[in-house]
């Protein structure tokens, strides 16, 4: 049983260490011109799309895919570091992170070929931005409860319904989303949803932002009113969304993104709490950074599996449900100990406003993208339980 | 990372635990009848000297396959000095000291102690909770000396040796060695000193612990499948799945972090801020692993499993009495910590990207 799980001591390899030393320089002219404040973790509200054309001129997105498509037939471990650094560096990478990481891959595999050959090289050049269309008002962990419906028509389909929480739909150049073309089988509720690439500038598609918590805008209401798609943006099996949606969710859920989305406060403490914290101040430090040096070496090792080849779906689902429970609390520990803070020569208010803007942005890290019930429920099923 | 001598020495390990540690038959076994037919079988593979190059008189195996060798024990729930006695070889090797027969321990197991060597030659100091100290016939102690750190090696029965049980019903003795005169001793290598010991006795509990995990998730998921309540298996309820998910995440940390370890050691040329960042960390994660693994493979056994009959205990209680040695996860959170804050914050990525 315990043989299925496995994190072996993946190193990364040398060529990954020149590659972040280019990473680092590069981020670090950004910061000196000014593009982004790499204290300022806003990532998600800043859309910065010269910044991702320039991400992209170096070669950084579509890094693992076929040269033929504009990628550049790079590593896992490779792209691992790029996307940890920018991570770390809270550069602003939402205009071209979906499509990096999730919506290329689908449509290498599922798309047809002139598509392919339209769209990803235009991905490698950080030129387009993707949403993903899974939730609905009524269907959220429960995907195929989906009810947003393709109707056939001449040369394509008819789209009509609503997406909720869509991050980034107000930026999209693109959505990838799946809708029901039938209805579910008594044998297969999962049966009757199909997977769509879908352009944002399509009449009757309506996009409505939402205000979240934090005070930013990241997710939109996207409303669909006869909007047409032609049969060629259909991906993969008609009615057969539920087979292709699984295979991803290892690329998905491992990242370094999965633990490091709070790490900023992490930093501040450390700088707040001087080079000789007390007792209490180091011990708190040292376990979060035993913790987070953990599950940093869990993500690696996933990533040296999928290069391997492997499908460590269980390993990724684990990932995920500990890094992002992790980097919940992190705002919280960090707010404990900041009361050890000396006031007078640190970045109090630095470390404060920090703290408090993490604090509000923790709540969705164990939602989004399948929240921890769900995942518990995966890795339940991986280790032989339903 | 394994090659296939990895592979052959743990699995003569682990043959031997299936042949003569049978958690049952221990668990069973009231007069401690076991325990010779398996130390012999150990002594007789080399794997207790398993650290021991050669020339020392041992069985020169790598560190990593010594490190596999502990996590397979740690599997077996392993109730005899192996990992005392790996370490003790490997700690006289440090000083080219050849390694006796028989079971030894190392001496300071505990970050607090301290013990030096006089100037006439003789051991003073005491240490406290110290590993199979009864039962061992040698000792591996640091000593500090005027401005070196020695290394020698005592026989046990030179020491005074008050006998104690630790929380997984091992031995765990105080030692008192004041006038005890070591059978031989050397200075430490440049830069040896107490805490690289007790780093790298905190890795070898780390394994020790990741393997107790394993099993405790072995046989909570395999009970789990089997104990009917309410007309159904319990694994049918989603909040024992739920358990069981944790426990496989908490298992997976310690596995990961304590083999990240073993790697570092394995493969480091010194004992750098890397390698002490690995080794601590290790013990941190797989010390807060333990105490969240055993309380839930306590739980989903129910009352069965608080039963001194049912073989639970033996992992249980063993993972989180190895928290203890070798300094435990307050002790090497507040060491780190320090480090980190004197690095600074913003060489904190860097060397956690490091690894
Ligand atoms: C910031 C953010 C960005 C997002 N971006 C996108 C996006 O770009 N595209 C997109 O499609 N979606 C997006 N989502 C939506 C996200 O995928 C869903 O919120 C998530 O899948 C949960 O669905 P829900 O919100 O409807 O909650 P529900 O499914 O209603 O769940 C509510 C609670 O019930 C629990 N629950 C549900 N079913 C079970 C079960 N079987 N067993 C045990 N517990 C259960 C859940 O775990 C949760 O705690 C985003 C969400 C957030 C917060």
């Amino acid at each position: 049983m315990t043989a299925a799980l496995r994190f072996d001591p993946i190193r990364l390899p040398p060529v990954c260490e020149e590659l972040r030393k280019e990473v680092r320089a590069f981020l670090a002219d950004e910061i000196a011109a000014g593009t982004f404040d790499p204290h300022k973790p806003q990532r998600e509200d800043s859309d910065a799309p010269e910044f991702s054309r320039r991400v992209g001129a170096r070669g950084w997105l579509g890094m693992t895919w076929p040269k033929q498509y504009g990628g550049h037939e790079r590593s896992f471990l490779e792209r691992y570091v790029v996307t940890e650094e920018m991570r770390v560096a809270n550069a602003p990478t939402r205009r071209f992170f979906v499509a990096d990481r999730q919506s290329g891959p689908v449509l290498l595999k599922y798309a047809p070929e002139h598509i392919k050959m339209d769209i990803l090289p235009r991905i490698c050049r950080g030129e387009l931005c993707f949403a993903i269309g899974m939730s609905e008002p009524n269907s959220g962990s429960d995907l195929f409860a989906a009810k947003t419906k393709a109707t056939k028509t001449d040369g394509g389909y008819l789209i009509n319904g609503a997406k909720i929480w869509t991050t980034s739909a107000h930026i999209a150049d693109y959505m990838i989303a799946i809708f029901r073309t039938s209805p579910p089988t008594k044998e297969n509720r999962r049966h009757g949803l199909t997977q769509f690439l879908v352009n944002m500038k399509t009449p009757g598609i309506k996009v409505n932002p939402i205000a979240q918590i934090t005070g930013q805008h990241e997710f939109n209401e996207v409303v669909f009113t006869d909007a047409f798609v032609p049969d060629d943006h259909l991906l993969g099996e008609i009615d057969g969304a539920w087979k292709q949606a699984t295979s991803e969710l290892a690329y998905e859920r491992s990242g370094p993104e999965r633990f490091l989305e709070t790490y900023y406060v992490l930093t501040e403490l450390v700088r707040a709490l001087g080079p000789e914290p007390d007792t209490r101040g180091a011990e708190g430090i040292g376990r979060l950074v035993a913790q987070l040096h953990t599950m940093r070496r869990m993500s690696v090792s996933v990533a040296g599996m999928l290069q391997a080849g492997k499908e460590p779906v269980v390993e990724a689902s684990i990932v995920k449900d500990i890094g992002t429970l992790w980097e919940q609390q992190l705002p919280h520990r960090v707010r404990e100990l900041s009361a050890f803070v000396d006031a007078e020569n640190s970045n109090h208010a630095t470390l404060g406003e920090l703290t408090a803007f993490a604090t509000k942005l923790a709540p969705k890290l164990t939602i989004q993208g399948g929240t921890t019930e769900v995942l518990r429920g995966i890795i339940a099923r991986g280790l032989g339980l339903r | 990372m394994t090659d296939t001598t990895d592979t052959i020495v743990v699995e003569t390990a682990e043959k031997i635990f299936a042949d003569l540690a049978d958690p049952q038959t221990i668990n069973a076994d009231k007069t401690g009848q076991w325990i010779a037919p398996l130390w012999r079988a150990l002594s007789e593979s080399g794997l207790p000297l398993s650290w021991v190059p050669e020339d020392c008189d041992g069985s020169g195996a790598s560190l990593a396959e010594g490190f596999a060798v502990l996590n397979a024990a740690g599997r077996a729930g392993l109730a005899a000095p192996l990992a005392e006695t790996m370490l003790a070889g490997w700690l006289l090797a440090q000083a080219k000291i050849a390694s006796p027969e028989g079971a030894m321990t190392i001496a300071p197991s505990h970050p607090k102690d301290r013990v030096t060597l006089a100037a006439d030659g003789t051991l003073i100091g005491r240490a406290r909770g110290v590993p199979f100290a009864q039962g061992a016939d040698h000792i591996a102690v640091l000593a500090h000396s005027k401005d070196v750190v020695v290394i020698a090696l005592v026989e046990a029965a030179a020491c005074r040796i008050e006998h104690g049980l630790g929380l997984g019903g091992d031995p765990s003795d105080a030692v008192t060695f004041d006038g005890a005169t070591p059978l031989t001793f050397a200075v430490a290598p440049q830069g040896f000193d107490q805490t690289t010991l007790l780093l790298m006795g905190s890795v070898a509990r780390s394994l020790q612990i990741a393997g107790a995990l394993e099993t405790l998730l072995d046989i909570s998921v395999a009970y789990a499948n089997q104990r009917v309540a309410f007309e159904k298996q319990i694994s049918k309820f989603q909040a024992v799945q739920h358990n069981l998910a944790r426990l496989a995440g908490e298992t997976s940390a310690a596995l990961a972090a304590a083999t990240s370890a073993a790697d570092a050691i394995s493969n480091a040329a010194a004992f750098d801020d890397a390698v002490f960042l690995e080794a601590a960390a290790a013990k941190i994660r797989c010390a807060e692993a333990a105490e969240k693994g055993a309380a839930i493979a306590h739980q989903v056994h129910g009352a069965i499993g608080f039963t001194s009959e049912h073989i639970l205990h033996r992992y249980s209680l063993r993972a989180l009495a190895w928290r203890d040695d070798f300094g435990n996860e307050s002790h090497w959170a507040v060491e780190l910590g320090r480090m980190v804050a004197k690095r600074g914050a913003d060489d904190l990525w860097p060397l956690v990207a490091s690894r």
